[in-house]
């Protein structure tokens, strides 16, 4: 493939964001608004066509005997340090990729295009647009990268653009502090991160065999996927509290992606980035920043299998998670927070099918794979249906003015639109056949049955509870009652303006139909085409359990009666508890303020004060102590300083004269 | 008689002892510098005789002489430059008038 439209998707937006963001505040918003959404719009293009180019043309560049190659369509030195210590970059093109470019540019065209409508009254709209183009930017960076290098880098831009973001309406000082957060808490993950880098550079850049690898070629990850047990045996065996090198590396290296994809502990920062603009909040939690992490995982997929302890423990952090968010999400009481817990929760089933994957075959699973390919199929479609029910959010937040579904209620009969997308995305969301959240939660969920009947259970009770939550909110947003405040207000909450509506209705559109793309035979873990057939008991136990719960929902909340607040009233301790998120939040800050504050920081600072800064200040009362005492000794008088001179000279010589003697 | 490097070292030590005390007892700023000039020449002369004595053949001294003789005389007419400034603003050239430079 020629290497010119590869370059052109990630100039695209780094030029928007130069130009928006040097010249945009010359520029009128709509002169602004428009080149962002065009430049966008060719962008997308632009992805596609390098994409059905991969996937379609049939190219033995790209598939050979049916299997889907890894290649690098360019890979050039960038910095040169020394001879072995290289960092290039690059475009790799592969089947995750590939997908990736088409989510990441769909989702980034659909909110630059929302948001033309949602931000029009907001100041700062030009900065706002090229942030969008920075964001998306980094995330096409982070995708194509070449090798782990480029990859941080582009880690680091997403997480920088993602505070700008989430910080946009910066005269707020929860949207400030929300940043500070949501960067704080990502960069503090990415040192394990880096740490994890680093080990793993020591491992791969003395392999054994072949001598020391410069970390162009070792570092790269056409390199590392086609030789991963190289790496393990470049360690020599070497373990650290129980496991070898590498594990600790990879585990390492996951803790950035927990980090990035809110997994429990370093989740918190999650819930709190709702105070960013209702669109950017789509563009995290749908396309870029919270699946960085799920991609990281599949990008590094080889080299976990070699250390299968990792995956393991990917599986289970991804469990636990999902199962605290959905909790969570069931008692909030802001719509965008229950969608953050929801993106929470949907990541982590994500993560655990991909935990739940494994490169050899495993007697008794008929295709060891399968999580990998279910894995990355629900990143798709749930990129499709979380930015499409972020939009409706959006929307209903556009007509109401408030974040909270107290203030909604009965909204179906005023906003139809939305309601129709919103009811689409939440059955997607659902798990309800046949909209594609069915089909990928059945791929995936049938990979954690093959792994461990737990994972399988234990997950198919989270897809039940998502489908609670969704509900719960869908029904209190546009049934439950009609809020009396709605009179009270001029014009009546009314359907977006176009801009709005169109991305809600092409998302909806492509949340039904998604689930029935063909998905195994494009993105598998060895390129490989696998065929999806659904899997009937656990699709009849998912479906079952998801209808039962939508049920469950429509009892409680369809229209207003007294069982909610007798649930609230049965269990005060633990609703009030899910609702305040399990206090993380307060434990953080025990953390942080009595244990990090007040102890170690305030010692470290006593000892600075008195002891490093006291040695300084008594060096230099001694010095001006004596400075005043031999001031006298200039008198002005140079006949004087003639007489000291000339004395010294003679002290000098007679000490000199004395020691040859 | 022999004319050792003492005979020419012995002259130039008693010209620099004239020069240090020519420098500390008087008050005149011109005689001062007469005086400073006396301990420079002492210097140059025996930049000379260790030449002559001890590297004949070569010229280092003498060269370095020439060029210390060409800057002393720089250094006089910035000296004197000096003086004459002194003596416009304060009508003098006592030494003891001039202490206001300390600390």
């Amino acid at each position: 493939m020629a290497s010119t439209l590869p370059i052109l998707i990630l100039a695209i937006p780094f030029a928007m964001f130069l130009i928006l963001g040097i010249g945009g505040v010359k520029m009128s918003r709509k002169l602004a608004g428009t080149l962002g959404i065009l430049a966008n719009g060719t962008l997308a293009v632009l992805a596609y066509i390098v994409a059905f180019t991969y996937f379609f043309s049939g190219n033995p560049e790209f598939i050979v005997d049916g299997v889907r190659q890894q290649v690098q369509v360019f890979d050039v030195t960038w910095l040169a340090f020394t001879e072995r210590m290289v960092v290039n970059i690059g475009f790799l093109l592969d089947p995750i990729c590939a997908m990736m470019l088409i989510v990441i540019t769909t989702i980034s065209f659909m909110v630059h295009l929302y948001s033309w409508g949602y931000m029009e009254h907001e100041p700062g709209f030009q900065r706002y647009y090229a942030f969008l183009s920075l964001f998306t930017f980094s995330m096409l960076g982070l995708v194509v990268a070449t090798n782990i290098f480029q990859m941080y880098i582009f880690w680091e831009l997403v997480g920088v653009s993602s505070f700008l973001l989430i910080g946009f309406f910066y005269k707020l000082p929860s949207a400030v502090s929300a940043s500070k957060k949501a960067f704080i808490v990502t960069r503090f993950a990415d040192l394990f991160m880096l740490i994890g880098i680093l080990v793993l550079s020591y491992c791969v850049s003395h392999t054994p065999e072949e001598g020391p690898l410069g970390t162009a070629s070792a570092f790269n990850f056409l390199m590392l996927n086609a030789h991963p047990t190289n790496v393990l045996a470049s360690t020599l065996g070497a373990t650290f509290m129980g496991g070898s090198v590498l594990t600790w590396a990879m585990v390492l290296i996951f803790v950035g992606g927990m980090g990035k994809s809110a997994m429990l502990p370093l989740h918190i920062w999650l819930p709190d980035a709702m105070e960013g603009p209702t669109p950017v909040s789509a563009l995290i939690h749908a396309a870029t920043m919270v699946v960085a992490g799920v991609y990281l995982v599949a990008r590094f997929f080889p080299l976990f299998c070699v250390v299968p302890d990792s995956l393991t423990f990917i599986a289970i952090v991804g469990a636990i998670t999902a199962f605290y968010a959905a909790v969570v999400a069931c008692a909030q009481i802001d719509i965008k927070r229950i969608l953050a817990f929801s993106t929470i929760s949907q990541i982590a089933f994500m993560m655990v099918s991909l935990g739940c994957a494994f490169d050899q075959p495993i007697e008794g699973v008929h295709y060891s794979g399968l999580g990998y390919m279910a894995g990355m199929f629900h990143l798709f479609t749930h990129a499709m249906f979380k930015a499409l029910l972020f939009l409706g959010a959006g929307a209903l937040i556009h007509a109401v003015h408030s974040n909270n579904y107290t203030a909604m209620g009965g909204l179906h009969k005023y906003m139809p639109i939305t309601h129709i997308t919103f009811l689409i995305g939440c059955l997607a969301i659902a798990g309800i056949c046949p909209f594609s959240g069915f089909f990928s939660k059945d791929e995936m969920l049938a990979a954690m049955f093959a792994r461990h009947w737990f994972f399988g259970a234990w997950m198919t009770m989270v897809a039940g509870l998502t489908a609670f939550y969704m509900f719960r909110m869908y029904f209190l947003v546009f049934w439950w009652e009609e809020n009396p405040d709605y009179k009270k207000h001029d014009h009546k909450p009314h359907d977006a303006p176009w801009q709005m509506s169109l991305p809600l209705i092409v998302l909806a559109l492509i949340s039904c139909v998604a689930g029935f793309i063909p998905f195994g035979e494009f993105v598998t873990f060895n390129g490989e085409p696998y065929h999806i057939h659904i899997e009937p008991q656990v699709a009849a136990v998912s479906l079952t359990v998801a209808v039962l719960s939508i049920a469950l929902a429509f009892v409680m909340y369809f229209k207003k009666n007294a069982l909610p607040s007798k649930f609230k009233n049965a269990m005060p301790a633990l609703w009030q508890a899910a609702h305040r998120r399990f206090y993380w939040d307060e434990i953080y800050l025990f953390i942080t303020r009595n244990i990090i504050f007040d102890i170690i920081c305030k010692s470290i600072a006593w000892f600075d004060r008195h002891i490093i800064d006291g040695a300084m200040d008594s060096m230099a009362s001694v010095t001006q102590w004596a400075s005043v005492r031999i001031k006298g000794m200039q008198s002005g008088t140079v006949q004087a300083y003639v007489i000291w001179y000339f004395l010294g000279a003679v002290v000098l010589a007679a000490i000199t004269w004395l020691c040859i003697l | 008689m022999d004319l050792t490097m003492l005979w020419y070292l012995v002259p130039s030590i008693i010209m620099f002892c004239a020069g240090v005390f020519g420098f500390v007892t008087r008050k005149n700023m011109i005689a001062l510098l007469l005086s400073l000039e006396l301990m420079l020449n002492s210097a140059d002369l025996n930049f000379v005789v260790f030449n002559r004595f001890l590297f004949p053949g070569q010229f280092e001294g003498m060269v370095f002489t020439l060029f210390a003789i060409a800057i002393a005389a720089a250094e006089t007419a910035i000296a004197i430059a000096i003086i004459i400034n002194i003596y416009r603003e304060i009508g003098n050239t006592d030494i003891n008038s001039v202490k206001k430079m300390k600390f």
